[in-house]
């Protein structure tokens, strides 16, 4: 479809496993090689390859002890740390599978899993975890912990201590391990290997069976196209129970064979991040903006100096960058002006964030702005879209190198093939392609009787082959002229700006132009109040602040002249409160839940649609955590911005992106 | 491999839970013509939280101060029991002496020291258990070595307890109050001590800073089993955490119980909550 030759990706034998490959890593790296390493007590603590096939072959065993059969569904509940993937690999070494569940998850969401995947055995990290499911003991048979503080005096005859289930395993080794070994060598490729939750941004969500064969058969693929190495290290920072962590940290880390790192705290990421250098990293679109954020409020905050080398290095970073995404090498007089540019303005730059050394870094899971792909590209970070679901384990179509397109998502992977229906309508196939969901009949209306995958999203091919992924499908909006746009290019529009967190656009059909409702950046405008020196107390005070409300509109006036004149925002207002996973208002993956917003702010939305109002009022109740509750009214007063007047005299924060 | 339970115990206590740790009798302290402190008893028992509260200038720095050896009172004992059959008497003794004995305090203000690391004042926690010969501290060798990797894997301990690894290489001036406030409690916490004097460590903080701070002194008594005794204004904090609660008005104890006791004690409504409480 696109003349390019792309390597033939080596087809996975129907008798490949997760825990034959590390059998197979143990055997080739004994200790030689560190698998997993954990910061704890301030010190990266090794966990060789022979060391982590020992283990998770205990935890196999214990988990047996534990009753654990073949075919079942294992919980893990806990951020990254080694003993989830020695979970996830002793399940799949009984033939288990094993269940994510987000760490922040309350309540009913964890009751969703639990009971759709009849899981009996959950592996908890602490106790924050563990108090979350004694509240639900009744659907459990064993929870098993790992992080005992706090948890001592706990009586409940169904709390196992994980070092125990692992320690229960070794004193059965003797007599069970030639039992462990042919369970292991009887896994095939088509064995389910881990349930992933969909991310459920229109309904509850479902749990997709990836098999063996999905993950590897996807991994593969993508290391044809983009090597990976042994001696790469990673970063495991977000969470596993998401296919896009799995993907990498997973699916290529036991084919590849390289270290993965886990961070000490979730405070200590970007600090860990830069510690270890990654060569190789994914992470969705919220991760690079936030870099983004803090790299403009940075160099805002920087001397004269500093921003007009910064300035000069980047437009010069900029100019090779899109010689470069078109695969053409830059002229010799921009090749050695770049040479300097990157010595003193783009490398220390990259250095800061921790991405000195990276060498294959992906986008994936929602649509990343194409200003913010900009300047990353700009600085010398070879970013690139990917596109999938976790119905075809995450990677389906991704950009190659020297072809990148920062409206596109790329061209199919090695081994997947696409068409567009003529709905417009996204199909795929593969031998990604998941299994199914479980327990759930709506895998006949996802995968059809020919294997084609129906993502739900409407696209199109450019003229270079190119994938141009527009929105959901039941998403997209039409213009008044007529025009379908994607509201979250719009927003994507407005996400640029430092202050703003997220913004879901309203309009389309029936609505004579787009409104939106936008929360702000709490850390970023909070810092901008400080030197401002406007005082206030909590989010929401700030949050309608008339000076913020300004500051907001600049913003948004800057993102609408980029914008064509038909799809421009004209009215806004600023939500009291962020966007909360416990409210049901985005999934846990930070993905907007547009039926919710618009059903819970429904008001506010028939307010910013009628131009005679210039405010409506919510009532906000707070519950503490005594069970008392008070309510408060808050005036949202709503900004149009046909009446908006730039302020005279300030000047425009410079932004990076070839904006002006 | 990662062992995620704690190797060290960070309680320098020798005692049973619940017996007699810290007794203070007949205290009396003068300033001149001032009683600060009237024939103040009370006794702080092993494993427990134990509160001092009372309105301005009751005298509950003073009797701290008493305890930790800046002031010497003019009558009175105060005995810290380091052992079954022994105990000391700390009201001549010199604060250093006394930090040996197993007693650290923090400060009502921040007593850090601003431009070292977080680390580095935590290490300075772990000062009075260093021993130092003078070639191997100069060059770094041999013993020093060994004693500063001994003593860091301590201070790590705490950090993780406190949760305080994202601040561990950063220097003190530069970290929000809160944060500074729990630094302390952290080097009071790494000398091991028997008992732990902590002046106000909720004083200007928000709701949320409150909360945190309380979860840690909490966790200090419950995960590490450390003594606290603590001065707080806060009334909601106190009664919240503490097991054990003593007032003072003008220099005299007027209530010794339990937060339900306490919180009920009518001479402890009128002089310390005022009118309004009492009605």
């Amino acid at each position: 479809m696109t003349g390019r030759a792309d390597p033939v990706v080596p087809p996975v034998d129907d008798a490949t496993t997760f825990p034959k490959l590390l059998a197979q890593m143990a055997e080739r790296f004994s200790d030689r090689h560190v698998a997993l390493q954990e910061k704890h007590y301030g010190i990266w603590q090794p966990l060789t390859w022979r060391e982590y096939h020992r283990r998770a072959r205990h935890v196999a065993l214990g988990l047996a002890e534990l009753g654990v059969q073949a075919g079942e569904v294992v919980g893990v509940l806990g951020d990254n740390r080694p003993e989830w993937l020695l979970t996830e690999l002793g399940a799949q070494s009984i033939g288990a599978a094993t269940v994510g569940i987000y760490p922040t998850s309350v309540g009913d969401e964890i009751v969703h899993i639990l009971t759709h995947g009849r899981v009996r055995v959950v592996v908890a990290e602490d106790q924050e975890q563990v108090d979350k499911l004694i509240a639900l003991r009744d659907r459990l048979q064993t929870v098993v912990y790992y992080n005992p503080h706090g948890l001592e005096h706990y009586d409940q005859p169904y709390l196992r201590r994980f070092p125990d289930v692992e320690a229960a395993g070794r004193d059965v080794e003797a007599a069970r391990g030639a039992w462990l070994d042919d369970t292991v060598a009887a896994g095939r490729a088509d064995d389910v290997a881990v349930v992933c939750t969909t991310s459920g941004t229109t309904s509850r969500p479902k749990l997709a069976m990836l098999s063996h064969r999905n993950l590897l058969s996807m991994g593969r693929a993508l290391m044809t196209i983009d090597p990976i190495d042994h001696d790469d290290r990673y970063v495991s920072v977000l969470p596993l129970a998401w296919i896009g962590e799995q993907m990498l940290a997973v699916a290529c880390g036991l084919q590849a064979g390289f270290t993965l790192s886990f961070p000490e705290d979730a405070n200590t990421q970007r600090a860990d991040l830069r510690e270890i250098g990654p060569d190789v990293m994914f992470g969705p679109p919220r991760i690079w903006e936030s870099m983004l954020s803090e790299v403009q409020i940075r160099l805002g905050e920087a001397g004269w100096l500093k921003r007009a080398v910064f300035g000069w290095g980047y437009r010069l970073g900029e100019r090779a960058a899109e010689q470069r995404v078109r695969g053409r090498r830059p002229g010799l007089a921009l090749r050695a002006a770049h040479g300097v540019a990157d010595l003193v303005a783009l490398r220390p730059l990259r250095h800061q964030l921790g991405l000195s050394r990276l060498q294959r870094c992906y986008t994936g899971g929602a649509p990343l702005g194409p200003d913010v792909f900009r300047f990353f590209h700009a600085v010398g970070v070879n970013l690139k879209q990917i596109y999938g679901q976790t119905e075809i384990c995450g990677i389906a179509v991704a950009h190659r190198d020297d072809d990148i397109k920062f409206d596109t998502v790329g061209v199919p992977i090695p081994g997947t093939e696409l068409r567009i229906a003529n709905d417009g309508e996204i199909l795929l196939r593969s031998p990604a392609v998941f299994a199914g969901y479980y327990r759930n009949d709506d895998t006949a209306a996802t995968v059809d009787a020919d294997g084609w995958l129906h993502t739900g999203d409407a696209g199109y091919l450019d003229d270079d082959g190119h994938l141009v992924v527009i929105d959901r499908a039941k998403d997209v909006m039409q213009a008044r002229d007529g025009t379908r746009f994607s509201p979250a290019f719009v927003e994507n529009k407005l996400k640029f700006s430092p202050y703003v967190e997220e913004a879901v656009v309203f309009g389309g059909e029936g609505s004579e132009f787009l409104s939106a409702l936008i929360t702000i950046d709490g850390a970023t405008v909070g810092t901008w109040a400080e030197g401002e020196h406007l005082s206030y107390t909590t989010y929401t005070d700030v949050s309608q602040k008339p000076q913020v409300r300004q500051l907001v509109a600049e913003e948004v006036s800057r993102a609408n002249e980029t914008l064509p004149e038909t799809i421009r925002v004209r009215r806004f207002l600023l939500l009291h409160k962020q966007l909360d996973p416990d409210d049901d208002e985005i999934t846990r993956t930070r993905k907007v839940r547009r039926t919710v917003i618009e059903q819970r702010y429904g008001e506010l939305i028939a307010a910013l649609n009628d131009t005679a109002r210039d405010g409506v009022t919510v009532t906000s109740t707070i519950t503490y955590q005594d069970g008392s509750t008070a309510s408060r009214d808050i005036e949202l007063v709503i900004v149009s911005l046909d009446t908006f007047v730039p302020p005279e005299g300030r000047s425009r924060r410079t932004a990076w992106s070839g904006r002006t | 491999m990662v062992v995620r339970t704690y190797r060290h115990n960070l309680n320098g206590s020798a005692l049973a839970l619940g017996a007699d740790q810290l007794v203070v009798e007949d205290v009396t302290l003068r300033f001149g013509g001032v009683r600060a402190l009237n024939d103040v008893s009370l006794v702080v028992r092993q494993g427990s939280v134990h509160a001092l509260i009372g309105p301005n200038g009751a005298g509950k720095t003073s009797l701290l101060n008493c305890i930790s050896g800046l002031y010497h009172p003019q009558q009175g004992h105060i005995r810290l029991h380091t052992s079954e059959s022994e105990s000391h008497d700390l009201t001549r003794l010199r604060p250093s002496r006394i930090a040996r004995l197993g007693l650290a305090r923090s400060f009502q203000n921040i007593e850090l020291f601003r431009h070292m690391t977080v680390l580095d004042n935590l290490m300075l926690g772990r000062h009075v258990h260093m021993r130092h010969r003078l070639l191997p501290s100069l060059w770094y060798f041999g013993s020093a070595r060994n004693q500063e990797i001994a003593h860091r894997d301590l201070v790590e301990e705490v950090i993780d307890l406190l949760e305080i690894q994202s601040v561990r290489h950063k220097t003190v001036g530069a970290l929000a109050y809160g944060v500074q406030k729990r630094v302390e409690l952290g080097r009071a916490l790494a000398l091991q001590p028997a008992v732990l004097l902590l002046d106000e460590p909720m004083a200007g903080m928000n709701a949320e800073e409150k909360e945190d701070m309380a979860r840690f002194v909490l966790d200090v008594n419950e995960l590490a089993g450390v003594t606290v005794v603590l001065i707080e204004h806060d009334m909601d904090v106190v009664m919240d955490i503490s097991d054990h609660i003593n007032a003072l008005d003008f220099g005299s104890l007027i209530a010794d119980g339990p937060p339900q006791q306490v919180r009920s004690d009518p001479r402890v409504l009128d002089a310390y909550l005022g009118e309004d409480a009492a009605a």
